[in-house]
């Protein structure tokens, strides 16, 4: 009886220390995620007034219905699919291409693999001033070569998203690379070696086995660089920013969040957009999850 | 169909040397087995025949060319992997169909040629799964089947049978067999399970640390070992070895002069006279040894293991060294710790020196 008693208490005080060790966690991600998590759910069902001062007023619904028929959002949503399309393929392919570049036992691979997988690590500020040296229409790398649109790149309706899908891609590299060469070293080395004593060529192994065989991976990767994809907010601000000409073709969902609420003053609006981009990132992630689910049969 | 040579092979990984200076022909139509324990570079030989591996020094040749620069998919030859390595994206009747697809046989030929295999190996209810739907030994016909679906040069298999169960290793075992002779096709067939090299092998090569021990069929690979490690390593358990010196006795006959006693030699064997005071290795087989109380050795009985049929007795000399006795079940079964003496059959004897060859008795003729 007595041990069944002190087991019990046992129990309970690991349990009570266990809660006070991740209270401090608990407090940290309670005010900074969960709070205005859920208080923008609120932000959302009232309508900001037309002059600052007066108190805002509960609308329910109507706010939400509002935006998402509205031009603006539906150009911002366009605007970030089209970013989406110039971004994910681009920067997955060039990270399974150099992943599979470096995926050899060579001497000194390793290096390559640094190199490959820096961009991981360029702060956003950093990597936004080098292209805005080499797109500037003066002093500019593009222009040298020949390049030079009117108005100049970061300026032109055409080519202000292109170039930051550019340097989206540029700096999304280094995390494909990783990802890619992860799923490359899991793959069963005997099935490649299998389909080329089987007469298989390289190309022929790369497109009918290791890509079906890495396709659980490739998939991860398209949700991983579609987040990416809707993230990208810090090269939009620093090269283009909203006073800008082409600011209305760059204004992809997260930065017509961020200029609602800043520049146009407007919390409500604000609140159902980035809610509708957090909807768009949930959806996504949920099919990739049920898409793994289903893949698992693989691996045995 | 082909013959294969390995001329002076060595592949090195940093400073061990996998495979060391191995030269062997393997016939046209044979089956050789690669028999060695883990790690003697069993795989990595026949890795070097399907071109897995680079070769450092030396050729392999199949048929009459030599293939070292050649590709994998140019050298007609189909491996069986230990792990199957079969495709598991694609179904059974796809993974038979990949190695004609590389070779552009057209779609209906594939197809039946797959289905022909399918039915020889009794696949065919299974056609439309995949790997992960099958049992292990459906994959293991499975990827017995994608090497014989296109008619090889070779086949090379790496321990196909190594993740069956007993009984169905007997049974696929004999299939292998079966096919091979059926087929005729050359065929390399690595293994570290002496039972599967002694049933299947018309030759069995065996390896240790990389070199070649000997080559020969299996019952002169038993009866006559090349030298202490294959003699050891054959049969279950291997042959007893006992350490001692060459003494001439005093009434003119040889005798091997050990910890437990003198073994005296007869015939051929006794031809070793002339190595009067050396240190050698006296083997003799578990079914060579019987207890006896005159027998030579003395002993104590440490172990007895009943397999049925037979009694393995093992004894404990006086040097702490152990010799197994094999005994048929209805023989008299000594007590455990008992002492006992054990008599050696003197034709069976096998003699090799301390650093294990064998020691050529002179033909008594
Ligand atoms: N890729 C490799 N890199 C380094 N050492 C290896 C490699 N493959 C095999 N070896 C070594 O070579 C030796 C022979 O290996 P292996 O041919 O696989 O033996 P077996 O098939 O007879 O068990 C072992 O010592 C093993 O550790
Ligand atoms: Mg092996």
């Amino acid at each position: 009886m007595a041990s069944v008693v002190s087991r019990r208490s046992q129990r309970l005080r690991e349990a009570v220390l266990g809660y006070l060790l991740i209270l401090p966690a608990l407090a940290v991600f309670g005010v900074f995620v969960f709070y205005p998590f859920a208080r923008n759910f609120k932000l959302a069902l009232y309508q900001t007034p037309p002059f600052p001062g007066l108190p805002s007023h509960y609308v329910g619904l109507h706010q939400v219905g509002q935006v998402l028929t509205s031009s603006n959002f539906l150009q911002s949503l366009l605007t970030t699919i089209f970013f989406v399309v110039l971004v994910v393929p681009a920067g997955l392919l060039l990270g399974l291409f150099l992943a599979v570049a470096a995926h050899r036992h060579l001497r000194g691979i390793a290096v390559y693999r640094i190199i490959f997988s820096s961009t991981v690590v360029s702060s956003v500020a950093v990597a936004a001033l080098v292209f805005g040296t080499l797109m500037n229409p003066v002093v500019g790398f593009l222009p040298w070569l020949g390049i030079n649109p009117h108005p100049p790149i970061l300026e032109n309706t055409t080519w202000a998203l292109p170039a930051i899908a550019v340097m989206a891609v540029w700096q999304f590299l280094g995390l494909s690379f990783i990802i890619m060469s992860a799923g490359l070293s899991s793959l069963p080395e005997e099935v490649l070696e299998a389909a080329r004593v089987d007469g298989a060529s390289s190309w022929t192994t790369f497109w009918r086995v290791t890509v079906p065989l890495l396709s659980p991976t490739l998939f991860f990767g398209v949700v991983v660089a579609t987040i990416y994809a809707f993230q990208t907010f810090g090269q939009i601000d620093i090269l283009i920013g909203s006073q800008n000409a082409a600011y209305e073709h760059v204004n992809v969902l997260i930065y017509n969040v961020y200029t609602t609420l800043q520049i146009n003053g407007d919390p409500g609006r604000a609140a159902v957009l980035s809610i509708a981009l957090f909807l768009l990132t949930l959806t996504l992630t949920l099919v990739q999850m049920r898409f793994l689910e289903r893949r698992v049969s693989y691996a045995s | 169909m082909a013959q294969i040579v390995f001329d002076q092979v060595t592949k090195r990984y940093g400073d061990v040397r996998a495979v060391d200076d191995l030269s062997l022909a393997v016939g046209d139509g044979e089956l050789l087995v690669l028999l060695g324990p883990s790690g003697c570079g069993k795989t990595t030989a026949l890795r070097m025949v399907a071109g897995l591996e680079v070769v450092d020094e030396g050729t392999v040749a199949i048929g009459d060319r030599v293939v070292n620069d050649v590709e994998p998919r140019d050298r007609d030859v189909a491996m069986v992997f230990q792990s199957y390595a079969l495709y598991p994206h694609l179904t059974v009747a796809k993974n038979l169909e990949f190695p004609l697809r590389q070779r552009g046989v057209p779609k209906e030929e594939r197809e039946r040629r797959a289905v022909d295999v399918a039915r020889t190996l009794g696949l065919e209810p299974f056609l439309g799964r995949k790997p992960g739907q099958l049992s292990g030994g459906q994959r293991q016909r499975v990827a017995l089947g994608r090497a014989i679906v296109r008619s090889p040069k070779a086949f090379l298999m790496d321990e196909p049978l190594s993740n069956l169960d007993a009984a169905l290793r007997v049974q696929t075992r004999a299939d292998i067999v079966a096919l091979q002779q059926r087929l005729g096709t050359t065929t390399i067939y690595v293994t570290h399970d002496q039972v599967e090299a002694m049933t299947m092998g018309h030759r069995i090569a065996v390896m240790d640390h990389g070199r070649l021990q000997q080559v020969a069929a299996p019952q002169e690979l038993y009866d006559r070992p090349g030298n202490s490690f294959v003699a050891a390593f054959l049969g279950s358990p291997g042959m007893n070895l006992i350490g001692g010196r060459v003494a001439v006795e005093a009434e003119g006959g040889t005798a091997i002069r050990t910890a437990a006693g003198d073994v005296l030699l007869q015939g051929a064997q006794a031809s070793v006279a002339s190595h009067h005071e050396q240190p050698v290795v006296l083997g003799v087989r578990p079914e060579h040894l019987r207890i006896s109380p005159g027998g030579a050795l003395e002993g104590t009985v440490l172990l007895v293991e009943l397999l049925g049929a037979e009694t393995q007795v093992i004894c404990e000399l006086a040097d702490h060294s152990r010799v197994v006795v094999r005994q048929q079940a209805d023989q008299a079964r000594p007590r455990l710790g008992e002492p006992v003496r054990i008599a050696v059959e003197p034709a069976a004897v096998h003699l090799f020196t301390e650093d294990g060859s064998r020691l050529e008795e002179k033909t008594a003729a």
